[in-house]
């Protein structure tokens, strides 16, 4: 078995990976699968299931097994570019402020901690109020928000790789700084950056979710798991299913990105709870 | 001095080794802890004013990036020039920026919050403290509900989870708080509304309360909301709970304790949660930086009127005031938590106290 690999030996990571397999399958292929159209009604609303409509209707009367099958990759999708985005960001703040002898160092740090101290959702809300709600507004606030905590853990782990002798080595060889980072250093934490990855994503999830749950995210009549939740609420003693659906593969998605995420920690030596919580 | 105090301690047991005063021995050192401790107070409390301010920056640019647009989101598309040139007026956007953050800002430090743009619309003036006092006094209620249940439940699951590492107990709490920590607080809500009110139908599915009354004369619509805010942050605080006392138990202070022969019962509650206690104090104050994001979630979830609900519902028209006010309220208390939870620690942990990194 391949190194990387290595964190599938365990239980949880096991089921972590067969979890998040499926439901990416789903939200690749479901949409292609979908056997009415998102927009259209298949009958009254919150109608129980039936033959025509699996898991009943929408509030709408829309079929709730077609926008269940559409609704995956808005989350996915939107969670994962966040993450990217927070990374790129992430590890050039974190390389700059760790290997800085300067005032880089503090006055990157002490952005940081602004930036921590907003509640997440909190700071979300406001760049909506500013911004209107959008894709590209969900992502680069997710992707803000996670910046400075990785941005953090980046700093440290740098701050100690970079005394290190083949560091010093390098930095007596004379060769430019950029390339200290990139050949010396960037290597040397990537068990950092797999311990804290997953649950970067599992609260971009969250985040996403949480956001498209309040309608300030994505709009009706787009197809969106914590938008599904949202809407179909009122009608709960006629439809469950409208709610348990979406909510139930939300519910597996953060748990498996969180179990993956977990083994893949415990493999790399570091315990993802000494890395950081929820944030 | 820290390495010698940890030697010493099992056979200053009374003591343990993080009590404020543990007698008269070292009298001179505590005094001159104490005017640190004042120094490193004072500190802290200027940091996080500072922070403060730059937050508050942060929400007006944020709110603000557009600010043309504001007059015209509230009145909505079909609105004439005149009148957007009237409520752009009103809400002040003829000015400059840095003219109305000071504006804004001096009003909020004097309990001034502003008059909210949903009034304007209406054609009257509505002052959002006014609007919102009710709201503050909900979420109050609910927030220090959930943290009294929270804290105590939290150490006790930890405890019992790192006594026995390893174990069934261990197994069965550790990855219970792994699954719900991962779950976001609108799903743990909504699955607790279907079972508890669409197959049990024993609480209610939203929780009015009507204005001018208190959310505990009702108390049954309290249940639901508070029980998921608990699932969301009890698992996060139960498992830094765990890790610090697995940490705490095996170090060498706790095997000298067990040496000396002292019941389990204080080796843990006396060494072993003490020690765990000041990570664990950083951690509670962190789960209300995430009760506050559950809160706002929740109250729109059970639509509870409190000032989450009421800052969702400002969102949604794009009531840049109130969003500014009730943004800065709530990261006012946030940072707030924060400072008193190091205070707690430094008081806590002498250790910290020594100098700074």
């Amino acid at each position: 078995m391949p190194e990387a690999l290595r964190f599938t030996r365990t239980g949880a990571g096991a089921v972590g990976v067969a979890i998040l397999v499926l439901l990416v399958a789903l939200a690749v292929f479901g949409p292609f699968l979908a056997p009415h159209p998102l927009d259209r009604p298949v009958g009254i609303p919150y109608e129980g299931p039936s033959a025509d409509a699996p898991l009943g209707t929408d509030f709408l009367g829309r079929d709730v097994l077609s926008r269940t099958l559409w609704g995956g990759r808005s989350v996915i999708a939107l969670a994962g570019i966040a993450v990217l985005v927070a990374y790129a960001g992430g590890l050039a703040v974190g390389l700059a402020a760790g290997y800085s002898r300067g005032l880089l160092d503090p006055i990157l740090m002490r952005a940081a901690d602004v930036l921590l101290s907003l509640p997440a959702l909190l700071f979300l809300l406001v760049l909506v109020t500013g911004l209107g709600s959008s894709r590209v507004v969900l992502v680069l606030g997710v992707a803000l928000i996670q910046l400075p905590l990785i941005a953090r853990i980046i700093r440290s782990a740098t701050q100690a790789q970079s005394v290190r002798g083949f560091v010093e080595a390098a930095a007596a060889r004379g060769e430019r700084t950029s390339a200290i980072l990139a050949r010396e250093l960037l290597p040397n934490i990537v068990p950092t950056i797999a311990a804290d990855i997953g649950l970067r994503l599992t609260y971009a999830i969250i985040l996403v979710a949480s956001v498209n749950f309040l309608g300030l995210g994505l709009q009706p009549p787009d197809a969106d798991w914590g938008l599904m939740v949202s809407e179909n609420r009122s009608g709960l003693n006629l439809n469950p299913l409208a709610v348990l659906a979406p909510a139930t593969l939300i519910a597996l998605l953060t748990i498996a990105v969180n179990l993956v995420g977990d083994a893949v920690a415990r493999a790399q030596g570091v315990s993802a709870t000494a890395v950081g919580a929820r944030a | 001095m820290t390495p010698r105090r940890r030697t010493l301690l099992p056979r200053s047991a009374a003591g343990g080794p993080a009590p404020p005063a543990s007698g008269g021995t070292t009298r001179s050192a505590a005094g001159r802890r104490r005017t640190s401790l004042a120094r490193l107070a004072l500190r802290r409390v200027l940091a996080g004013l500072a922070t403060l301010l730059a937050v508050s920056v942060l929400v007006f640019v944020g709110t603000e990036v557009l600010p043309g647009d504001a007059a015209s989101a509230v009145l909505g598309r079909t609105a004439q020039p005149a009148q957007l040139e009237r409520m752009r007026e009103l809400m002040g956007l003829d000015r400059s920026v840095p003219e109305r953050y000071l504006d804004w800002l001096g009003g909020v430090l004097t309990g001034d919050l502003g008059n909210s743009a949903a009034g304007y619309a209406q054609g009257t003036e509505i002052s959002i403290w006014d609007d919102i006092r009710g709201n503050v006094a909900n979420t109050l209620t609910l927030a220090v509900l959930v943290v009294v249940l929270m804290i105590p439940l939290a150490l006790l699951l930890g405890v019992l989870a790192a006594t026995r590492v390893g174990g069934t107990r261990d197994h069965a709490i550790s990855l219970g708080s792994l699954a719900v920590v991962s779950l976001p607080e609108f799903i743990i809500g909504s699955l607790l509304v279907v079972v508890f009110f669409s197959w049990l139908d024993v609480f209610p599915p939203v929780s009015l309360v009507p204005p001018g009354t208190s959310p505990l004369e009702r108390p049954e619509i309290l249940v639901l909301p508070t029980l998921t805010l608990l699932g969301a942050t009890l698992a996060g605080s139960t498992r830094m709970v765990r890790a610090g006392m697995v940490e705490a138990l095996r170090s060498d202070f706790v095997q000298m304790a067990r040496l000396n022969g002292l019941p389990e019962r204080r080796v843990v509650l006396r060494y072993g949660l003490r020690n765990a206690l000041a990570p664990a104090v950083q951690v509670f104050a962190q789960n209300v930086q995430y009760l506050i994001g559950g809160i706002i979630v929740v109250e729109y979830l059970f639509s509870y009127p409190g000032i989450g609900k009421e800052l969702v519902d400002a969102v949604a028209i794009r009531d840049v005031r109130a969003v500014q006010s009730i943004a800065f309220l709530i990261a006012a208390v946030s940072i707030g938590v924060n400072i008193v939870a190091d205070l707690f620690v430094l008081v806590l942990v002498p250790k910290l106290r020594t100098g700074r990194a």
